[in-house]
């Protein structure tokens, strides 16, 4: 068991050894491994520089894995830290490159330019994602290195759970899980009451296109174990359990890693760090249900049920898991909490607006330039974020929309770009802060298909308790279908608009009261594309098929017959050397044709 | 050869046996056990989830609740090669449709089926996380990111190639 001491002692011993420090002795290696790294290839090249350091005696080389840097779309991307210089930031490593790297830089300190990339990092800020990308996640003395655990230790040396909860408050920390509800507040809820409690972590992150919680847990897992620690102690909790997706085995791979680690350090368990403090954490493996992001659906997931939400009150911090008193934060609330501690509330609260404290995490998707993870002050605004963060939309295009908060969310218009993202302003603009998916839109999507697309996505996984959200979101999406089918009705806004109130005042849990918001919003900024599905007949983005055709330019065919040859329903009649038309009935609008000419001679066009 | 499949199966269930007597005693089991049991059957027959209620002492039917209510748990058997195309936002908004779509007109089959041979399982799935790599799939534990159509296409034609299946013959 691991005291004070020798916690010290780890964290001096580990900056040298592993390289960590500034001050370093020998060159170190870092290959970023989360799932975005691994799909894109970066496990030959860990091997091969491992390698390299074994068979080659590159003597003082020391290589970690980390989590995600950020920069998703260049990965795999591996960072050399030579003594005395600057990082130096290669991307899109393969292993002919990297044996490139390990022949010039690593055995001749050549830099191999052409390969490398200054990342640029201009107006973010990093507290929860700090570790990420730097440390090795499968090494708990790395996260002790850079000051892991430091701050359990100050809390039980220096603290009562009182002191601690007022910090917290203090801080202005709310939570990053969507609805922002002060963190001190629920703790302080559910410290006063007595018996057994529990802290859970809601690692179940469901909403589509977002990948903040994944990253955190996959490039420091033991931030979120340490936090946790810490809530038990505030609320007098012994027991914890992550709620993790099943859909994310890196992270459940290092999540298991580091609960063996620190149980065995003895910063999990009885008498932590030699105090009689006591506290333990277990792993529950999601199944696939997005309600279950839902709090009081969680819950009830881990007791082993059908992940169904319960009305409340009682609040989980009354009555919660196992009917006991429960706190539930999110992954990166927990990764805010130990910096919080070390650094005091105060510089907390300095960053970020009056409303909205610290920073937040956002996965930065869609048609956007520089795809990934980003972690900027609240306050910053959307403009900052997109233009030049994200360095603009992909391929030239025109940015229309951006949509925040998930399936609960809605689309922020290119118009109200300049706001500052807070969670009051997004709710004013009919979206919310949700946990940090923000997916970029451009002039090639249709509005009512992405609308369509989230309904779609919320009748899936209703639960089908309360029938507002069983029956009401099936008929939102039989009427968003209608008009994406060119079948729309003047009368068909009305009742879209009309069940949606409806939904949000009656539905039992969050998934059914905002799932019309992506509806609601799209109707508020733009009514005009509906209408031009519903009156027009026009989809003008070009999207939704019903209201496309596709025909061959004659002038620019060369009769080559590739495009019939494509066809799955043989639609494109003519023999080659003929002109070539496309059968209107035939035709599925499929666009595989497109893709095959050669001189670009099909064109689809609305009806 | 009948005999053969009886013992691999009894084996099975003697090794499900041991799954649940781990997992007894912890509150809220059923979950973590139905988990390791679709890992070791591949699917969630109803024999299996007899044997998991008998042994957690639960009834039937809330085993079978559960299997139903998460899309994680199947009471079907999955393909050899097991195709799931991510449908998430990130995905979707950069063209996820068409390649799902592409992926069933050359299995013939359709998003959530089982082609006959056993062979192949196509299915939506909800977002991996990978968003970087938009828009991506996974065959078994693969990830294939980037796609686009036409690389779609290649990659399922390696695997129907892999397994001798011709792309146009009916399954």
């Amino acid at each position: 068991m691991l005291t004070l001491k020798q916690l010290d002692e780890i964290r001096e011993k580990t900056l040298t050894a592993a390289n960590l420090d500034n001050n370093r002795k020998g060159t170190r290696i870092v290959v970023g491994m989360a799932t975005c790294g691994l799909a894109a290839g970066a496990q030959p090249v860990y091997d091969l520089f491992q390698e390299a350091i074994d068979k080659k005696g590159l003597g003082g080389v020391t290589i970690a894995q980390s989590g995600c840097i950020g920069t998703c779309s260049l990965e795999p991307i591996v960072d050399v830290y030579v003594p005395g210089k600057e990082k130096i930031t290669y991307i899109q490593v393969n292993p002919e490159k990297a044996q490139r790297i390990i022949d010039e830089h690593l055995a001749k300190n050549q830099v191999v330019s052409e390969f490398t990339k200054d990342l640029d990092f201009t107006g973010q800020e990093r507290i929860a994602l700090r570790n990420c990308g730097i440390i090795n996640p499968e090494d708990i003395n790395e996260y002790i290195a850079l000051d892991g655990y430091k701050a359990i230790a100050k809390v039980l040396n220096e603290m009562t759970p009182a002191e601690l909860i007022n910090e917290i408050k203090k801080s202005g920390l709310r939570g990053r899980g969507g609805a922002g509800f002060p963190t001190g507040m629920k703790w302080q809820f559910a410290s006063t009451s007595t018996g057994q409690k529990y802290v859970c972590c809601n690692a179940d992150e469901g909403d589509p296109g977002a990948y903040m919680d994944r990253s955190v847990l996959e490039g420091d897992p033991h931030s979120v174990l340490e936090a946790m620690a810490i809530a038990g102690y505030a609320i007098g909790a012994n027991q914890g359990y992550i709620y993790v997706r099943a859909e994310y085995p890196v992270a459940i791979k290092r999540l298991d890693i580091a609960i063996a680690q620190a149980r065995e350090a003895g910063l999990l368990g009885k008498n932590i760090l030699g105090t009689d403090f006591e506290f333990d954490i277990e792993l529950r493996l999601g199944a696939g249900a997005f309600v279950c992001g839902e709090e009081t659906a969680l819950m009830t997931s881990i007791e082993g049920k059908r992940g169904e939400p319960r009305p409340r009150p009682p609040f989980p911090a009354i009555k919660g898991l196992f009917a006991k008193p429960t706190i539930l934060n999110n992954v990166e609330t927990w990764a805010n909490i130990p910096p919080i501690i070390l650094k005091g509330a105060d510089w907390f609260a300095g960053i970020g607006t009056e409303r909205s404290k610290g920073t937040k995490v956002f996965a930065l998707v869609g048609k956007i330039n520089n795809i990934g993870l980003i972690e900027v002050p609240m306050g910053t605004t959307m403009r900052t974020v997109i233009e030049k963060i994200g360095g603009g939309i992909a391929n030239g295009k025109k940015f229309k929309a951006a949509q925040t908060g998930g399936p609960s969310g809605g689309c922020i218009p290119a118009e109200k770009i300049d706001t500052p993202i807070e969670y009051e302003t997004l709710i004013e603009l009919g979206s919310m802060m949700g946990s940090g998916g923000m997916i970029v839109m451009d002039e090639d999507n249709c509005i009512v298909d992405v609308a369509r697309f989230f309904l779609e996505f919320t009748v899936d996984e209703s639960c089908g308790k309360c029938p507002p959200c069983r029956i009401g979101t099936k008929r939102m999406l039989q009427l968003l279908e209608k008009i994406c089918n060119n079948e729309g009705e003047e009368s068909d806004i009305e009742v879209l608009e009309n069940l949606a109130k409806t939904i949000k005042a009656g539905a039992l849990c969050a998934l059914g009261q905002t799932a019309p918001n992506p509806v609601l919003s799209t109707l508020r900024y733009f009514r005009h594309e509906y209408d031009a599905h519903i009156k027009e007949k026009k989809c003008p983005a070009g999207v939704c098929k019903a209201f496309m055709k596709y025909v061959i330019d004659k002038d620019k065919c060369t009769k080559c017959h590739i495009c019939a040859k494509s066809c799955p329903t043989n639609a494109i009649i003519g023999n080659p050397k003929e002109t070539h038309y496309i059968d209107p009935e035939l035709c599925i609008k499929c666009g595989l044709c497109i893709t095959k000419c050669p001189k670009k001679a099909i064109e689809k066009t609305n009806n | 050869m009948g005999t053969s499949v009886c013992n691999c199966k009894s084996e099975k269930f003697k090794q499900l046996e041991l799954i649940i007597a781990e997992h007894k005693d912890q509150p809220g089991s059923l979950i973590p056990v139905m988990h390791e049991a679709q890992e070791l059957f591949g699917y969630l027959p109803l024999e299996v989830q007899t044997v998991i209620a008998e042994g957690l002492d639960v009834p039937l039917a809330d085993v079978y609740g559960v299997a139903t209510f998460y899309s994680k748990f199947t009471l079907q058997a999955k393909g050899q090669y097991q195709i799931n195309v991510c449908l998430g936002t990130a995905c979707y908004v950069k063209g996820a449709q068409l390649i799902i779509e592409k992926v069933a007109d050359m299995l013939k089959i359709k998003v959530g089926e089982t082609s006959q041979d056993g062979l192949f399982s196509l299915d939506a799935t909800r977002c991996i996380g990978a968003c970087g790599l938009a828009p991506v799939m996974t065959v078994n534990e693969k990830v294939y990111g980037q796609l686009t159509v036409d690389k779609v296409e290649k990659i399922m034609k390696e695997y129907l190639d892999t397994v001798g299946r011709d792309k146009n013959a009916n399954a």
